[in-house]
């Protein structure tokens, strides 16, 4: 049921992408996101879905299954960019009853259901290539210098990586819960707005009580372990960077190079 | 024929890189009355099975019938089926949610959108089956102890009156006292009120007692499906799953190793002591 949503997992596999250090990962998903924002015009976007697709093919994750978990993010992308046809002033193009549509209005539309989708897709390609473990790692080490400047960077990055850990482990409690209240008659299918609300009721109570009851066993396992801040902490395997880390910068530096020359000499506009 | 299970698999994760098949080729016939044991170690697929049998899990491959109606038929009354065949989840004091005790209880029986009277008769009854006493019926759920609130989730199921309940691993960590209790109360509610019970756990010793057919499932297969004293003749092959027969069964295997003719049979503490009371006594 809730197994379906693939949004911030990992996914199991051995390629290129899942042995590279987490900080080229969190800098490349950055700067791919900066290069979507970047011009407002088709070759950015030819050039940002062919670097997508190149990535996507090197992860191994089947593109089945990395969709499969967005289909719920489409739904509000579309309604986004729906909002963008009416919304935009410009030429008209033709008129709907009372809405005219613009020019600019089906450009914009087009243009953030590309940017927003290829935004997800390009973060979830981090996600599930990943660990959780890894990622806050990356983070952490990133953030490093904002040390100086007390930002409790260690304690913030610990944080995420719980809160990530626990997805996957809510998902399936919430999926029990259901599944032990549709056991005695509950009916979390139906169509009407106020009877959807009220199922929830007999879903989140349960869920909320065990979330605390996780986060307290939780904290007393930490605590158990000694576990007090990263003041002195060391690393079982501490974040190096290889051979294949500084080639991903390279290929990294080479896109964004020729999204910005490629964007702004050749630019293809639509319509 | 209560319920059928007919060559059923479940493939988990089918479009991943790493599907499991959790269940493989299950065959199985429940009939009316029984108290049955489903034994089998972790990940045995026992969890997964019980969850095909009310239908909150669709087989893969294969068919399930209720009182000869196949399950999966397009107009078939999946919610009838789920009041008919209650199922008791692990843990099952997770699921309580209500203010109070009482109306916790009355979810269930609501649900099936029976008349307020029909309900609260239902709750109250469900909650004296289980021994639940009246002082606390409008506390609330949380703040019971650990064995009354399992009590409490089982008479939330029981309160639809189902003609199958099932229980997966109702005696998860309760002490011996609490595992004791629910278990007695469970064969009272087979014997009096006559629901069929499949009681799903990884412990011989709990079921020996209780049931009258043991069924050992190992990684998604059927291993064993007969009488307790059938099964654990095999006690080897038991071990060998990472199973064990009950204490019991040992007992009696050495004392025939050691020369005393006892029979291995006895599969309880009071059998096997009529058992060698009654060697010793032919013996003088």
């Amino acid at each position: 049921m809730l197994r379906d949503i693939t949004l911030g997992q990992y996914y199991q596999t051995e390629s290129v992408l899942h042995r590279m250090d987490p900080r080229v990962k969190l800098a490349g998903t950055l700067i791919y996101m900066i290069s979507l924002f970047l011009y407002k015009n088709l070759t950015a976007y030819i050039l940002a879905f062919l670097f997508l697709l190149s990535v996507i093919k090197i992860s191994k994750v089947p593109f089945k299954y990395m969709v499969k978990g967005l289909k719920t993010v489409m739904v509000l992308l579309f309604i986004t960019s729906i909002f963008n046809i009416f919304y935009t002033k410009g030429e008209p193009l033709f008129t709907i009853w009372k809405f005219v549509i613009t020019k600019e209005g089906v450009a914009n539309a087009v243009y953030i259901m590309i940017r927003l989708s290829f935004l997800i897709i390009g973060s979830s390609l981090m996600t599930l290539t990943t660990t959780p473990n890894q990622l806050t790692d990356g983070l952490e080490k990133l953030l490093g210098p904002l040390k100086k400047i007390k930002v409790p960077v260690h304690e913030v990055s610990m944080m995420m990586s719980i809160a990530l850990r626990f997805i996957p482990i809510l998902m399936e409690e919430t999926d029990k819960i259901m599944k032990a209240q549709m056991a005695r008659g509950a009916n979390f299918e139906s169509k009407k707005l106020m009877e959807k609300i009220k199922a929830m009721v007999p879903l989140l109570v349960p869920l909320f009580i065990s979330a605390f009851r996780r986060a307290n066993d939780l904290a007393m396992a930490m605590e158990a372990r000694c576990y007090q801040g990263g003041e002195g902490r060391t690393r079982m395997k501490p974040l190096v960077y290889k051979k294949i880390d500084y080639v991903a910068y390279g290929v990294l530096i080479i896109y964004v190079a020729s999204v910005i020359i490629c964007g702004r000499l050749i630019p293809i506009h639509l319509l | 024929m209560l319920l059928v299970v007919d060559h059923v698999s479940c493939i988990y994760g089918a479009d991943t890189n790493m599907p499991v098949a959790a269940l493989k080729d299950i065959n199985l016939v429940i009939k009316e009355g029984e108290f049955i044991g489903l034994i089998g170690h972790t990940g045995s697929g026992k969890s997964t099975l019980v969850q095909h049998m009310n239908g909150l899990i669709k087989a893969t491959d294969g068919a399930i019938y209720f009182h000869g109606q196949d399950i999966y038929d397009g107009d078939f009354d999946k919610k009838n089926l789920r009041s008919k065949v209650g199922l008791v989840f692990q843990y099952p004091e997770h699921q309580l949610f209500e203010v109070d005790v009482f109306s916790d209880v009355c979810f269930g029986p609501k649900n099936l959108g029976l008349p307020k009277k029909e309900v609260e008769l239902r709750a109250y009854k469900a909650l004296k089956q289980v021994g639940i006493l009246d002082e606390y019926f409008y506390q609330s759920p949380f703040d019971l102890s650990g064995g009354q609130k399992r009590r409490v989730a089982i008479a939330g199921v029981l309160a639809m009156e189902p003609e199958v309940l099932i229980l997966d691993e109702p005696t998860a960590g309760l002490d011996p006292k609490g595992r004791d209790e629910i278990l007695s109360m469970i064969k009272n509610l087979q014997k009096e009120m006559g629901i069929t019970v499949i009681l799903v756990s990884h412990s011989m010793e709990d079921v020996a007692e209780y049931v009258d057919r043991i069924v050992v499932m190992n990684k998604g297969e059927i291993l064993f499906n007969a009488e307790p004293k059938e099964v654990f003749k095999h006690y080897k092959q038991l071990e060998e799953i990472g199973l064990a027969a009950p204490a019991v069964t040992y007992i009696m295997e050495k004392c025939k190793e050691a020369g005393i003719p006892v029979s291995t049979e006895p599969t309880t503490i009071y059998e096997a002591k009529q058992e060698i009371l009654k060697v010793l006594v032919q013996r003088k």
